[in-house]
């Protein structure tokens, strides 16, 4: 019985798919897991809207949305009827193409993401051998769906907001990366589909998920910050600056067009959420042995809404870095650290299974975060900023 | 140590999120159309003018002198002057305002009209649902929409319009002295030059 309702969504599909001729059975099966990919984002984007309001309205002692509906529960369905019937603006001068293309273009590309990712036992719409490769190729191209918008709505806090965003994303890529090729390196394989797998162990009940060993620990942490940037979230949210940039690239976005780009804003932090649960937290795999009974994807979809819960309480706590605080963290703090990373997962991987290796990775992880802190991010590059004439 | 920072803010968001479920008095905010906040006393947003007594139109203090029309920066009064007088509060022969117009579209709540009146005639006040679906028309309040009683701004300005009130009365004792002494000074005078020819006949 747990067995099929672990299996629950691919039998349907097989049982859906099985009323068709057979030639037409794969094209109809993948066509269906698309169009069930397109349902559940957008369901789980409402679900994370309606807790990110609430929750940081707790955060800052006060109620939140709760007239809609009991609790306020019908909140994001106000909100997109709203954004539906709003006028669309296009500014007279702007490029109208490439203003109508980037919405478009970021919802269609983050939602490519999905393709690789293992949402259960089974449940991989692609299984390429270079998924992780997929992915970060994909994640990429958001970049330019950002600077189209930044650029084609010839505004000047548009395209503030478009260069902050290409700069971020750019340099928050390369530790994205570096913190990922060490899973790779211990699993051998850039198949998210094996990398769970390697994850999906268990001793003495307790499962062999990568955050669980220093070198993973560290690039969950690395992986954590970089996402957070590349997804263009507080506390790096820097391109929509509204205190200075109005509403950075989307600035001259209304209607239909800003939901888009709200939209995929969402998925793509839901997206690279589950990357990192694949790589990191096990992905489908359950967190205790004897709990291996619950489905897969019951796991992998509780694992995602709980990392979007830590993105909203970072939201509710931290301000906003300033574009220089931003850069030093990433090329002098972040980059640095993965690199060290890479070495130490190398160490891990050849230093045998004695518990000499956890002693010795953990120190020099711990060591450099503390010399780095130290030295590295000393207040002239962090702290408040000093006016050398003006005292 | 680096991140230190982070999680103590963490924590005390986190104390925030659970604390508000628990402990009402952390929520800073009220369900406003249900529940509401009195208006600290100095609150202010636009002008009224005051009258004394029942009737509005005859108790107005304004003596339609236009001091605030030509002192208001955004230039959202208008007033039209009587051509006849009435008595003010001191008995004297007054002009009174015609016309009193403010656009509260354009006021800008700066008070300067209350600063500048001599009589003590317009006050800012605290209301603020005024919504209306219109933006020409509903905006423009005429002085019957204007006039509010002493009364009323006893009630959400005590302390100010005590001292007003204390100011006025001042003034009425001043002006009855200097009728009676006028007065006084007149019977004397008339005393006065009644009583030579009754003193030289003594």
């Amino acid at each position: 019985m747990f067995a099929n309702l672990d299996q629950i969504f691919v039998l349907l599909k097989q049982w859906a798919v099985g009323w068709l001729p057979a030639s037409w059975q794969a094209a109809a099966g993948v066509l269906l897991c698309v169009v069930a990919i397109i349902c559940v984002f957008p369901g789980l984007f409402a679900i994370t809207v309606l807790l990110e309001r609430k929750g940081l309205g707790r955060m800052q002692n006060r109620y939140g949305p709760n007239r809609v509906g009991i609790f306020g529960i019908l909140q994001p369905v106000a909100d997109g009827i709203k954004s539906l019937t709003k006028e669309d603006l296009v500014p007279l001068s702007a490029d109208a193409v490439v203003h109508f293309i980037a919405p478009v273009f970021l919802v269609v590309v983050v939602f490519m993401g999905y393709a690789v990712l293992p949402m259960g036992r089974n449940m991989t719409l692609v299984h390429l051998d270079a998924a992780l490769l997929f992915y970060f190729a994909i994640g990429a191209s958001t970049e330019l769906s950002v600077f189209m918008a930044g650029w084609s709505s010839r505004n000047k806090y548009s395209l503030l907001g478009a260069m902050r965003a290409v700069a971020q994303m750019i340099s928050y890529e390369v530790p994205l990366l570096m913190s990922s090729v060490a899973v790779v390196m211990i699993t051998g394989s850039l198949s998210l589909d094996k990398i769970v797998a390697a994850q999906n162990q268990y001793t003495w009940g307790l499962p062999h998920w990568y955050i669980f060993t220093p070198w993973g620990f560290a690039g969950f942490a690395m992986f954590a910050i970089a996402a957070t940037a590349e997804t263009n979230r507080s506390p790096f949210d820097l391109p929509e600056g509204e205190s200075e940039l109005v509403a950075g690239y989307f600035t001259e976005y209304s209607g239909f067009k800003f939901a888009e780009f709200f939209l995929g804003e969402y998925v793509g932090m839901l997206s690279i959420s589950g990357l990192g649960t694949t790589l990191f937290l096990g992905g489908w795999s359950s967190p205790l042995a004897v709990l291996g009974w619950v489905p897969s994807w019951f796991w992998f979809f509780a694992k995602i809404m709980l990392s979007m819960c830590v993105y909203i309480w970072m939201r509710g706590t931290l301000p906003r870095l300033r574009q220089d605080q931003l850069m030093n963290f990433a090329w002098k703090f972040v980059l640095p650290l993965t690199l060290l990373n890479l070495f130490v997962t190398a160490l891990w991987r050849f230093m045998g299974d004695g518990w000499e290796r956890w002693l010795v990775c953990s120190a020099i992880l711990v060591l450099a975060y503390v010399v780095m802190g130290r030295t590295g991010m000393h207040r002239d590059h962090l702290g408040a900023r000093r006016y050398r004439y003006a005292d | 140590m680096l991140g230190e920072g982070i999680l103590k803010g963490l924590a005390e968001t986190a104390r925030n999120f659970v604390g508000s479920y628990f402990s009402a008095e952390r929520l800073t905010t009220v369900q406003y159309p249900e529940q509401r906040i009195a208006p600290i006393e100095a609150t202010r947003d636009f002008p009224f003018l005051v009258y004394d007594g029942a009737d509005w139109e005859a108790g107005l203090r304004c003596v339609a002198c236009q001091i605030c029309e030509k002192e208001c920066p955004p230039k959202c009064i208008y007033i039209e002057k009587s051509t006849g007088k009435k008595p003010d509060a001191l008995g004297k022969p007054q002009f009174y305002p015609a016309r009193f117009d403010i656009d509260i579209s354009v006021c800008m709540s700066c008070q300067i009209c209350v600063e500048v009146c001599p009589f003590e005639a317009i006050k800012m006040d605290t209301e603020f649902e005024l919504s209306t679906t219109d933006r020409f028309g509903g905006l423009l309040y005429d002085r019957k929409e204007l006039a509010k009683s002493n009364e009323h701004y006893h009630k959400i300005h005590p302390t100010e319009a005590a001292a007003v009130d204390a100011h006025l009365a001042g003034e009425k004792a001043k002006a009855d002295a200097k009728t009676k002494a006028a007065a006084a000074a007149a019977t004397a005078k008339a005393a006065a030059s009644a009583a030579p020819p009754a003193g030289g006949g003594a």
